[in-house]
């Protein structure tokens, strides 16, 4: 059984217990353990059910490679699924789940697969759920979604706040360990600005577990002296529970902090998300154990041989009683080592490589009194929810038993294999080392900048060098070149002098016993969290899988949530050895980022809730929203629609809002429509070519409704302009087409017109603009007092400065109702006072406000196009009627001959009309016209259709306009429109002006 | 007549890890013209008595300072009453030069961010490198805050000051306050070290 050790334990607390819950049952651990060592320490071995056939899984690693660990954490909105035990630290109340079982742990019916397994192959999914195609939907879906997947899906809203932050530095270096300690010392000493991180909450990586010297000191006290002497220099940002979860171009990296994981009372965000700049990057990110393939490999208590001496050293945790270590290396008798020393049993080290070998580590052990069997290795293991012995067998051979070794863990190593993932993220390529059997970084291919100089160095074990003396000079040489490389001279120090170690080398051993049987290779797991199986690999090299990404895909092989850490390099090593081919030529999948899941709340940032966009507010916002206003979002600007009075709809609303309007006095908030400066001498010029229209013969004073086209051709924005003097001109625009089209005339003159004498400013923000509209506009204005706003004194499509109630503004005498309607602009600070004068003046004339819809019906019943209604990217000034603002004196104009184009001056073009529904019905939205026969693929031909359709509470009945074949030559036609239950309406071509035709009432 | 207001009447937020308040109305007038042109340089000279600043700086005298936006435009901040007597002055001014000077002071909102941890703060929102050696007093950058415009610049050594579109104001202050909430110091950036 796992327990805890009665003394020992560098990361645990033993004063500060802590108690944590798992699958509801209370237990308990210590300060400082991870889930997986207090799960250990309870002897929970069984901490999950594996994806695919529900067999029993334990912990395997001690760190973020883990496979099986993975549990469901917290509840309601604190609930996150998939959480590593690895390396989730223990708090007080941690309240953690199993996943993928049912109904128990214990006891799951879903096992039953595992005695299906022959049935459920590599690829099975492909195979059986192709044909029919009816069934996908249905039948297949439902069932795969029933039995994939890990943990549950969070049902609540995270109760947690996540942050961004963007950093900058000389030189970043990713990874705590002795390689990452070392390179930020030199670095840092050089001068460089210096980040350095570390995903777990310790310092020194695994070098204080492994032992050694550097200096002659104790590596944990060299580590405690490189920690402490960092922490003074100012240059140097320190990081733990930090993470380079990805390497980009530019030298941008992302570093995820977990800020709180560990103790979730505290105040603050939960994660952080660090953008950083970095104009170098060291790779200090260590190396992973590597499993081996053997039957029963994926029992409860079979472990990887550093796990096990992790458990032991850092937390006083032993993974069993008696173990047996199974290795092809010298490495895992350290853990042979540790397990004596701290007085558990090693019953026997089963050692794969050639019985002649002889190493250092050997003779310890044996001296030791510890059985070591060279060229031996493990048949199978034996036992159900946790290891029970196993059968020993020579490693050459097909698995002959030789013997059964009782035991309670097995503590397995099959080599190193540096993590390379960030090296790669961005370019770096690998090289495979023969001797060590694993892809290591090519030094002379590392991902490459702007300017085709590198900016990554790997360092240390990241970097292939696995011993204490490599590795420490390694690292020494990568923080100096990394310094130098990012314009800084480095110290001429000495680097530090680790232990040199005498080790025997390693021998790949990709399958154990190397002829292992049908029966046995199924049992070998090679990605625990995908349950993929070194026969599954073999069947697909066998159905003609070559390339290693489609056996990847095929197999599902490295493709879980731990993309393969454990997994890849034994699968890809099966797989070349099933094609007969070399290790290097199958070659590696691609590693993308993030190294670890990160999560997706860090990804969004400050992103969510009320600032999860910008929303624009105009002066008089607050107004509308304590007056019954129902927003409408138009662009980033909140608009009320309408503003509804106690008791009544929206459409109740509009059609109050029309009324009024049309026979009182309507106020309308126009302060988002886009207002822009254009000035200088050749301004006038500069109008000409970005509107349709004359510009540059309109007088001072005087306003002018204008049309801008794309090059294209297309109608791209409307709006009047009014000439402020003879340089200079205000534009007004559509709500969004303020930014857009300032940046389409920026873009004109700064890279076509660069010499043309023009300056434009937006200032769309400097003023409240209300729209004063309605038989009584004029009356509220003399009531305000100040300027002459008679007939006379400011005409219909004039302007004048002046000031009103006291309020300095600017008048437009313009109308998009078809009434008696003044535009007005005063500074946005002075907005709504400005709009509370209004309002409290008008009471007597029967002012109300009203909102974007009744504008809408207000400019339909007068026949006005609306930018994105009648407009949709396709359509040209002509087809709307509009060739009177199109001039034809112009030499050109933006658009001008696009316009001349045979398509554009196709007479075949749907053209601007009125609709009336026959029986005064609304005409759905977008509804198209139906014309006589099919089209070449059966459809009803088409011949129009609705860009706009309002309820006139004028009229008293449904009016649209629309698009049509020949429209404006088929006047009085009727057309069927069908709509979408089954109705279809009639309805008949009209003039698009439904009211006041003559225009006599605007012009009053 | 009523006084023009700020967009958000003075709000302030304390309590987290760095001051937050809205700061008092200012004049602002956006100056566009070819800035290495003689004749602009001499006409910003004639009115404010400065020279074109450099390239991410701010230059000031007697109350008025000349923010650089770009090769083509400069901000000019200065009393709120001032704004138009310094566009006219600029009209004025301008002779052989070709400008466009406008008063945008109601079109802006500005915020002031104080205290130990303003670097960190604002770190948290702006893509630039605010560590002090970078980033300080007399420096001037736009930048981009979240996912709105904005201009920044240090009145002190633990302040910031910043400038974003007036209709963005309350999105501006809640991102502040949130990014100041309480337990979110950084510490990579603050004047400390």
């Amino acid at each position: 059984m796992s327990s805890r050790l009665t003394s020992g334990g560098r990361f645990v607390d033993r004063g500060h217990p802590v108690t944590f819950s798992f699958n509801g049952r209370t237990l308990s651990g210590f300060e400082g353990d991870t889930l997986a060592s207090a799960l250990l320490a309870n002897d929970q071995m069984l901490v999950g059910r594996s994806f695919k056939y529900h067999r029993p899984r334990g912990i395997v690693a001690s760190g973020a490679e883990e496979p099986n660990g993975l549990v469901n954490m917290g509840e309601g909105n604190r609930f996150e699924p998939n959480q590593r035990v690895t390396t989730t630290e223990l708090f007080d109340g941690l309240a953690a789940r199993s996943q993928n079982h049912w109904p128990s742990l214990e006891f799951d019916i879903g096992a039953i697969n595992t005695k299906l397994a022959r049935f459920l192959p590599a690829g099975f999914y492909y195979k059986m759920f192709i044909h029919p195609r009816p069934l996908w939907k249905h039948v297949y879906e439902p069932f795969i979604r029933q039995s994939a997947g890990l943990g549950q899906a969070p049902k609540e809203a995270d109760a947690d706040t996540y942050e961004h932050f963007y950093a900058f530095c000389d030189v970043l270096v990713v990874g705590g360990g002795i390689a990452g300690l070392q390179a930020a010392r030199v670095a840092a000493k050089s001068g460089a600005r210096v980040i350095l991180m570390e995903q777990t909450p310790h310092w020194g990586g695994r070098a204080p577990v492994d032992g050694g010297t550097v200096n002659g000191a104790p590596v944990d006290e060299f580590v405690e002296q490189i920690v402490s002497e960092l922490e003074t220099m100012p240059n140097v940002t320190m990081r733990t529970r930090m993470m380079g979860a990805g390497v980009y171009d530019h030298g941008y990296v992302l570093g995820y902090e977990q800020l709180r994981d560990n103790a979730p009372a505290k105040p603050g965000p939960r994660h952080r998300l660090w953008r950083i700049r970095a104009a170098q990057i060291v790779t200090a990110t260590g190396a992973i154990e590597r499993p081996l393939s053997f039957a029963g490999n994926d029992i409860p208590g079979v472990m990887l041989a550093s796990a096990v001496r992790d458990y032991l050293v850092n937390f006083g945790v032993s993974a069993g009683d008696r173990t047996v270590i199974v290795t092809n290396n010298d490495d895992a008798y350290l853990t042979a080592f540790t397990l004596n020393h701290a007085g558990r049993t090693v019953s026997a080290i089963l050692d794969a490589r050639s019985p002649d070998l002889e190493s250092p580590a050997m003779v310890q052990a044996r001296a030791l009194g510890i059985r070591v069997l060279a060229g031996h290795g493990i048949a199978a293991v034996k036992g159900g929810k946790r290891v029970a012995s196993v059968e020993v067998c020579r490693q050459e051979g097909s698995g002959a038993v030789t013997e059964e070794i009782a035991c309670d863990a097995v503590a397995m190593s099959g080599g190193w294999s540096p993590v390379v993932h960030l090296w790669s993220h961005c370019g770096g390529k690998l090289t495979w080392d023969t001797d060590q059997a694993m892809f290591r970084p090519d030094v002379d291919k590392a991902p490459t900048g702007a300017d085709g100089a590198a900016f990554v160095t790997a360092a240390g074990s990241a970097n292939g060098l696995m011993s204490l003396a490599e590795t420490v000079s390694d690292a020494d040489a990568a923080g100096k070149a990394a310094a130098r490389a990012a314009g800084f001279t480095p110290k001429r120090t000495k680097a530090p002098v680790g232990e040199a170690s005498e080790e025997a080398r390693m021998e790949p051993v990709w399958l154990m016993p190397a002829q292992a049987d049908y029966e046995h290779r199924a049992k070998a797991w090679l990605d625990y969290q995908n349950d993929v199986k070194v026969s599954d690999v073999q069947l697909a090299a066998q159905e003609g899988f070559e390339s290693v990404e489609h056996t990847k895909r095929y197999t599902t092989l490295g493709m879980a949530t731990d993309q393969g850490k454990l997994s890849n390099i034994n699968g890809l090593a099966t797989l070349a050895g099933a094609l007969g081919a070399e290790i290097p030529q199958v070659g590696t999948t691609t590693f993308r980022p993030p190294y670890t899941p990160i999560s997706l709340a860090s990804i969004a940032g400050d992103a969510r809730g009320e600032v999860f966009q910008p929303v624009r507010r105009t002066p008089m916002h607050d107004w509308h929203d304590d007056n019954g206003a129902h927003w409408e979002p138009v662009g980033q600007w909140r608009r009320p629609y309408a503003y509804l009075r106690q008791g009544e709809t929206v459409s109740q609303a509009v059609n109050r809002e029309v009324l009024n309007t049309r026979r009182n006095l309507g106020l309308l908030d126009a302060s988002t429509l886009g207002k822009i400066i254009v000035k200088g001498p050749d301004a006038g010029k500069f109008m000409d070519m970005m509107y349709t229209n004359m510009m540059s013969t309109l007088k001072p004073g005087k306003c002018r409704y204008g049309l801008m086209c794309s090059e294209n051709g297309f109608l791209i924005d409307d709006g009047v302009v009014a000439r402020i003097d003879e340089d200079t001109f205000l534009c007004h625009t559509t709500t969004g087409g303020a930014e857009s089209i300032h940046q389409h005339m920026e873009e004109w003159l700064q890279t076509e017109w660069w010499d043309w004498n023009v300056w434009v400013a937006n200032v769309t923000e400097q003023y409240a603009q209300v729209a004063v509209v309605g038989p009584n506009a004029r009356k509220v204005l003399e009531k305000l007092g100040g300027m002459d706003v008679s007939r006379e004194a400011l005409g219909f499509m004039e302007w004048a400065d002046g000031e009103i109630g006291g309020f300095a503004c600017r008048v437009y005498r313009i109308s998009f109702s078809g009434e008696l309607s003044y535009e007005i602009a005063v500074k946005a600070g002075q907005g709504r006072a400005f709009w509370d004068a209004l309002t409290e003046a008008g009471a007597e004339f029967g002012a109300m406000p009203y909102g974007t819809e009744c504008l809408h019906v207000l400019r339909a019943e007068k026949g006005f196009i609306m930018i994105g209604d009648e407009t949709d990217g396709t359509v040209i000034p002509q087809d709307l009627g509009l060739n009177w603002a199109i001039s034809k004196k112009k030499e050109d104009f933006l658009g001008k001959r696009a316009q001349e184009r045979s398509h554009m001056t196709d007479p075949k073009r749907w053209k601007l009309v009125g609709l009336e529904t026959l029986s005064g019905a609304v005409l759905p939205d977008g509804a198209y016209a139906t014309g006589a026969g099919v089209n070449a693929n059966g459809q009803r031909n088409v011949i129009g259709r609705v860009t706009s359709a309002y309820y006139s509470a004028t009229l008293g009945r449904g009016i649209a306009m629309g698009l049509v074949l020949d429209g404006p030559d088929r006047m009085g036609e009727v057309l069927e429109f069908p709509g979408t239950e089954g109705a279809t309406f009639k309805a008949r071509i009209v003039d698009p002006v439904f009211y006041d035709k003559e225009g006599e009432k605007q012009n009053v | 007549m009523s006084e023009p207001v700020t967009a958000m009447g003075g709000v302030a937020a304390s309590g987290g890890i760095a001051g937050i308040r809205e700061a008092e109305r200012q004049g602002m007038v956006t100056l566009r013209g070819d800035l290495s042109a003689p004749a602009v340089g001499k006409a910003v000279k004639s009115v404010t008595g400065m020279a074109v600043p450099g390239a991410g700086t701010f230059a000031q005298k007697d109350g008025v300072a000349l923010c650089w936006m770009s090769p083509d435009e400069l901000l000019v901040l200065c009393d709120y009453g001032s704004a138009e007597g310094i566009v006219q002055a600029f009209d004025a001014a301008s002779g052989k030069a070709h400008l466009l000077a406008v008063n945008v002071s109601d079109a802006r909102a500005s915020f002031q961010v104080s205290g130990e941890h303003a670097r960190d703060v604002m770190a948290k929102l702006c893509p630039v490198d605010l560590a002090p050696g970078a980033f300080g007093t007399g420096m001037f950058r736009r930048t981009r805050l979240a996912q709105v415009a904005a201009a920044i610049w240090m009145p002190s050594d633990d302040s910031f000051q910043l400038i974003c579109f007036r209709s963005q104001a309350q999105y501006v202050f809640d991102l502040l306050s949130i990014a100041a909430q309480p337990g979110s110091e950084v510490n990579h950036l603050c004047s400390t070290g």
